[in-house]
């Protein structure tokens, strides 16, 4: 099967820099497999789980946090907020902070207080979508 | 020549305060490191981005539509200076506020305000002519990402409400151990992306959803990219620089105590001459 090159780069690091044979993203309007020879594209990325199978015919599964995907001449970057391989998600900390955030939007629907309901419900999604991604793999 | 006791007691002086700077050095040496990965982390990321930003610039067709590209008439402009929080860096700050003073001085037409960001910039600006509207310290020599982005927040709401039409940014880029550049960069409004013409490089991009919403999606994180990218080397930059001047100061020291010990010796031989020659003498008059 043909491949292409994918690098995956957080502002941490560069998290993934090698050749693959598929990919698959969670867009902006929905999931959208890449093959090799993929028309030029630039989307947003939701939280949700990046695969992708490398020449070896492994798969991996990761999980983003939001970013953005950019394909063209057989190149596919992702700028990625947050990644972490399915097995590196810290299951106790996504729980916790999920809590934390489910909280905090609680306590904001009976009082006021000055918090940022979009970055609340961001940061919901976020730990809600390693869960689920913790919870589909193991 | 100073007396044996005075020498005795500058070469401990001088020995404790070698001790401090050696130990400064070391610590510095070490933040100097963590910083260094900072920045080697962090610049890939801001280089796709940049390449990101072109490629949708020159494949969108019509005009880039955000808040951040948008160029007025000049007539307020803000300065950010990126300095550190504490001394005894070489001329790290005293560079980075002679490159700030020129610029004023090249702004002097403008109504101008200052955002400082870290002590040592607050220090020499506070007693000044021009308004501190945004103060950042303590740091503690790293990046605090949460703090960043209250930097950028308040810079971006500043320049979307019109309160400042303009904001330049002076921090020092990192090169090596030994050298930084302090550069005076655009923060806001963002540059509009170079159009790259080469018929190779430009396509007809698909955009999901549309050009509008990636801009909107791809701004704040660039403006607060290019913050921390600015703050992660000029903090590498200070560690770096604190790192040469304590290393000299331990040299210097060195040297001190070297010439200090040179003393001492040729003071406590001269005072055993001395008392040699009281007892001969002493002894030859008792001969008689």
């Amino acid at each position: 099967m043909a491949a292409f090159k994918l690098s995956i780069v957080t502002p941490e690091k560069v998290f993934y820099e090698a050749e693959v044979e598929s990919l698959t993203v969670p867009g902006s309007e929905g999931y959208l497999g890449i093959l090799a020879h993929h028309a030029p594209l630039i989307t947003a990325i939701k939280p949700g789980k990046i695969e992708f199978r490398d020449t070896e015919d492994q798969i991996h599964q990761l999980a983003v946090s939001g970013g953005f995907l950019e394909v063209s001449g057989n190149l596919a970057t992702i700028l990625a907020d947050a990644a972490e391989d399915v097995d590196e998600i810290d299951i106790e900390r996504a729980r916790a902070a999920y809590e934390r955030e489910k909280n905090r939007l609680i306590s904001a629907g009976k009082e006021e207080t000055d918090i940022d309901l979009p970055t609340v419900r961001a940061a919901i999604e976020r730990a809600a979508n390693r869960i689920r991604i913790y919870e589909e793999t193991h | 020549m100073a007396t044996l006791r005075e020498v005795k007691k500058r070469i401990k002086t001088v020995e404790s305060t070698q001790r401090i700077t050696k130990a400064m050095e070391m610590v510095a040496a070490a933040q100097l490191r963590r910083a260094q990965q900072r920045v080697e982390q962090a610049r890939p990321y801001a280089a796709k981005l940049d390449e990101m930003l072109s490629h949708l610039a020159s494949g969108s067709t019509g005009e880039i539509i955000h808040p951040y590209f948008e160029e007025r008439p000049v007539e307020k402009k803000t300065l950010v200076i990126s300095a550190s929080d504490r001394g005894l860096c070489g001329s790290f700050n005293a560079n980075v506020i002679r490159t700030a003073f020129k610029w004023l001085r090249e702004n002097k037409g403008t109504d101008v305000e200052i955002v400082t960001i870290g002590k040592k910039a607050n220090d020499i600006f506070k007693r000044r002519e021009w308004p501190i509207v945004g103060h950042w310290a303590d740091w503690g020599g790293m990046l605090d990402y949460d703090k960043a982005r209250e930097v950028v927040a308040f810079l971006t709401d500043r320049f979307i409400s019109g309160e400042t039409d303009q904001i330049d940014l002076i921090f020092t880029r990192f090169i090596s151990t030994v050298k930084y550049r302090i550069v005076v960069e655009k923060y806001l409004p963002i540059a509009r992306p170079e159009v790259e013409d080469d018929s190779d490089v430009h396509r007809e991009y698909i955009f999901e959803p549309n050009p509008e919403m990636i801009y909107s999606a791809l701004m704040p994180g660039y403006a607060t990219t290019k913050m921390v990218t600015a703050l992660v080397e000029s903090f590498a930059s200070e560690h770096g620089s604190r790192m040469i001047a304590m290393g000299n100061a331990t040299n210097n020291a060195g040297d001190m105590m070297k010439s200090l010990t040179l003393d001492y010796n040729k003071a406590r031989q001269g005072q055993i001459t001395k008392e040699l020659l009281e007892i001969v003498s002493g002894a030859e008059a008792l001969k008689g």
